[in-house]
């Protein structure tokens, strides 16, 4: 469908759109429709849309499910995507809807810690809802996030109170699952009150043979002296088109570990922006992926150091194999006043072959005069020197190639905080690059 | 062991070596020495399988084995070791990675079982202490950060983890570092038994007072020219090359 089909679509069934949505989605709503039916979707004329893939697919006929009929699917029989040892606080998305189930046991949740659906948080956290919810989008002119806003109808809700520390994480799979090509609009939010400590875990996979787009827009906020992990492993399959906002905000002294892992997808933009609002926060901000055939990938990351005396860390790290796309902007805005900040970026790539192509673009903007910022981007291949080395030391070409690659990437999954994470991160990517079954065990498609 | 027979080598197009023989022969030490442009590196690179080297002539032959027709990590696997001049640094990769990994592909060619955690733990302990290799540097990845010293010692250290049949030892011009030498020239003299021989290459005689050859080879002009005891290298000290090139450009 094309722009004019969606708002034809919008108009058609906004009555349906609000009846069967999150009652909080509602408020900004129609405004959000007005400014999507003024800016439409992105073009590749828009610098900052230059290597994202996904508009090529909006012209499928997607069924959105507006009504939301019920998915017949019971995802803790069919889909067991466990990290061994991790002992998460288990839920699930299916499509862009919440899945309550009593069995999933939200009860061992410490006390005020909730996890639940955005239509169930806007019966019962209206004033949380109300004080968090749209503030990073507010001033957006973004097609797409004017798109989720119009058509978003659920999502999952996060709160951790004042100075709760939640020990175990939290793992959400968002499973796309459908007979016919699928729309999925997810609108998330995620609230961590000043001194909380959390760390979630995102899974992205997708389940059937038929094509799906999703665009699922996560607002997080992260208060005073706060700690934030978020980990999102991508395992989808060559007919996924996979938009992930993630939209922060950290107030003073707040720490976020962000990591986003692709393993398998089709084409895929995470639009990471996050503002630096109160002096001492501390970002951590990487990435890596492995990519072949025809996949398509683009972490478009904004860092704005809004106030001084912020850190920022980002490191991306891409495998291109096969006729691989990958693209990364690391946009750093340093804004004026914000002295004594620190920012360093690292994009390093490589290309295995010569169909691979790889788009690097830091960006800095720096409008302050005491700050320490450094960039550094480069694409290159393997080192043959030290390939040939390893060959004389008896290891076959095949297997020293592994381990650069292994080495290569090693340094971003250092970042993960969860031991059993890691090492099964270690494992995936070591099966992917094997080009042996890298989903987690139980997916019946990817 | 090794024979090697009218062996000719180009690289980027250029005939380095044109007609070199040798034959070495377990519990030998040869050294190769030679003016700069002789063709002393590209004999280590055409021997340990250095793919920018081509061989357009000749045949090297290894217990019987056409060596030549080898992968690099097949010739590693039948025992022949080449100490590089210039270890590679490989940030990323530990040093027990790296040298499990190894130790496991030369098993495997072998018809042998993984080795087990344990076993190679022991194994790397005793071989570091064999050759004082430094705890700290085990722990680091691959060469990285190793001053030129250190790299050295990580080398007689892989040796001696990986006991070949035949070392290549590859000090063309890292003659102005004489740490670095006596801990090549101490690795040989340690590691050497009857069953296994050396070739050490290099341009200066100073690696010579610390390990003793059984045959002292002049190369010049991508041959062999002149071969003699270890007293040759003496005489090469103390003379030069340039008598040597006058004899061999008389002919």
């Amino acid at each position: 469908m094309n722009e004019q089909s969606y708002i034809d679509l919008y108009k058609q069934t906004a009555e349906s759109i609000k009846k069967h949505s999150a009652a909080c989605l509602n408020t900004h709503r129609d405004k959000a429709f007005e400014r999507f039916s003024t800016v439409g979707f992105p073009t590749v004329k828009a610098e900052d849309y230059l290597y994202c893939h996904l508009m090529e697919y909006l012209s499928v006929d997607y069924g959105l499910n507006i009504n939301r009929l019920n998915i017949p699917v019971d995802p803790t029989t069919v889909f067991k995507c466990d990290v061994p040892g991790i002992y998460a606080h288990l839920y699930f998305m299916l499509n862009d809807q919440f899945y309550t189930n009593s069995t999933v046991a939200s009860k061992s949740l410490p006390d005020g810690v909730v996890m639940c659906s955005m239509v169930e948080a806007s019966e019962r956290y209206p004033e949380v809802i109300a004080k968090y919810l749209g503030k990073q989008t507010a001033n957006k002119q973004d097609g797409f996030t004017a798109f989720n806003e119009a058509f978003s109808q659920d999502g999952f809700f996060l709160y951790i109170p004042k100075n709760v520390l939640l020990e175990t994480p939290i793992q959400l799979i968002n499973i796309l699952r459908s007979d016919v090509d699928l729309m999925a609009n997810g609108r998330n939010l995620i609230v961590l009150e000043s001194g909380a400590q959390a760390k979630l875990l995102v899974c992205d996979h997708a389940m059937d043979d038929v094509s799906f787009f999703a665009n699922r827009l996560t607002e997080i906020f992260v208060g005073e002296n706060a700690h934030f992990d978020y980990y999102a492993l991508e395992n989808t399959h060559h007919k996924t088109n996979n938009l992930s906002q993630l939209l922060v905000a950290q107030q003073a002294n707040s720490k976020l570990i962000m990591n986003i892992i692709g393993l398998n997808n089709g084409r895929t933009r995470n639009q990471i922006e996050i503002d630096l609002n109160g002096e001492g926060a501390e970002t951590w901000l990487s990435g890596m992926l492995v990519s072949d055939c025809n996949q398509k990938t683009e972490n478009f990351t904004i860092l704005r150091h809004n106030v001084p005396h912020c850190t920022s860390n980002e490191l991306f790290k891409y495998i291109l194999d096969g006729a691989a796309e990958g693209a990364f902007t690391g946009r750093i805005v340093v804004q004026k006043g914000a002295q004594k900040t620190e920012a360093y970026q690292t994009n390093r790539n490589i290309c295995l072959t010569k169909e691979a192509r790889m788009f690097s673009k830091p960006q800095l903007e720096i409008y302050a005069d005491d700050v320490r910022c450094s960039h550094g981007a480069t694409t290159g291949q393997l080192d043959e020197a030290a390939l040939f080395y390893m060959q004389t030391r008896g290891i076959s070409y095949e297997e020293a190639r592994m381990l650069l690659l292994l080495a290569f990437t090693a340094d971003v999954l250092e970042h993960v905080e969860i031991d059993a994470l890691r090492d099964r991160l270690h494992l995936l990517v070591e099966k992917r690059l094997r080009r042996q079954e890298s989903k987690c065990k139980g997916c019946v498609i990817c | 062991m090794l024979e090697i027979k009218n062996l000719h080598a180009t690289v980027a197009g250029k005939e380095i070596l044109k007609g070199l023989d040798l034959v070495v022969r377990p519990g030998e030490v040869h050294a190769i020495m030679g003016p700069n442009g002789a063709g002393k590196s590209t004999l280590s690179s055409v021997l340990s399988g250095n793919p920018a080297f081509t061989v357009t002539e000749g045949s090297v032959t290894f217990y019987g084995k056409d060596l030549l027709a080898l992968p690099p990590e097949d010739r590693s696997r039948e025992g022949v070791f080449m100490s590089f001049q210039y270890p590679v640094e490989i940030p990323g990769v530990s040093m027990v990675n790296f040298m499990r990994t190894a130790v496991n592909e030369h098993r495997k060619y072998k018809g042998l079982e993984p080795i087990s955690a344990s076993e190679f733990l022991k194994l790397m302990r005793a071989k570091k202490e064999m050759v004082e290799l430094d705890n700290k540097l085990a722990n680091r990845s691959v060469n990285e950060g190793f001053s030129g010293g250190e790299k050295k010692r990580n080398e007689i250290f892989q040796m001696a983890m990986l006991e070949p049949r035949l070392s290549i030892l590859d000090e063309t011009d890292s003659g102005l570092d004489i740490d670095a030498l006596r801990i090549v020239a101490n690795g040989v003299n340690l590691l050497k038994n009857k069953d296994n021989a050396s070739i050490v290459i290099t341009h200066y005689q100073r690696l010579l007072d610390y390990v003793v050859p059984d045959f002292v080879h002049v190369l010049y002009q991508g041959r062999i020219v002149k071969t003699g005891p270890k007293e040759l290298a003496l005489e090469l000290e103390e003379k030069g090359y340039d008598w040597i090139k006058k004899e061999f450009d008389a002919e």
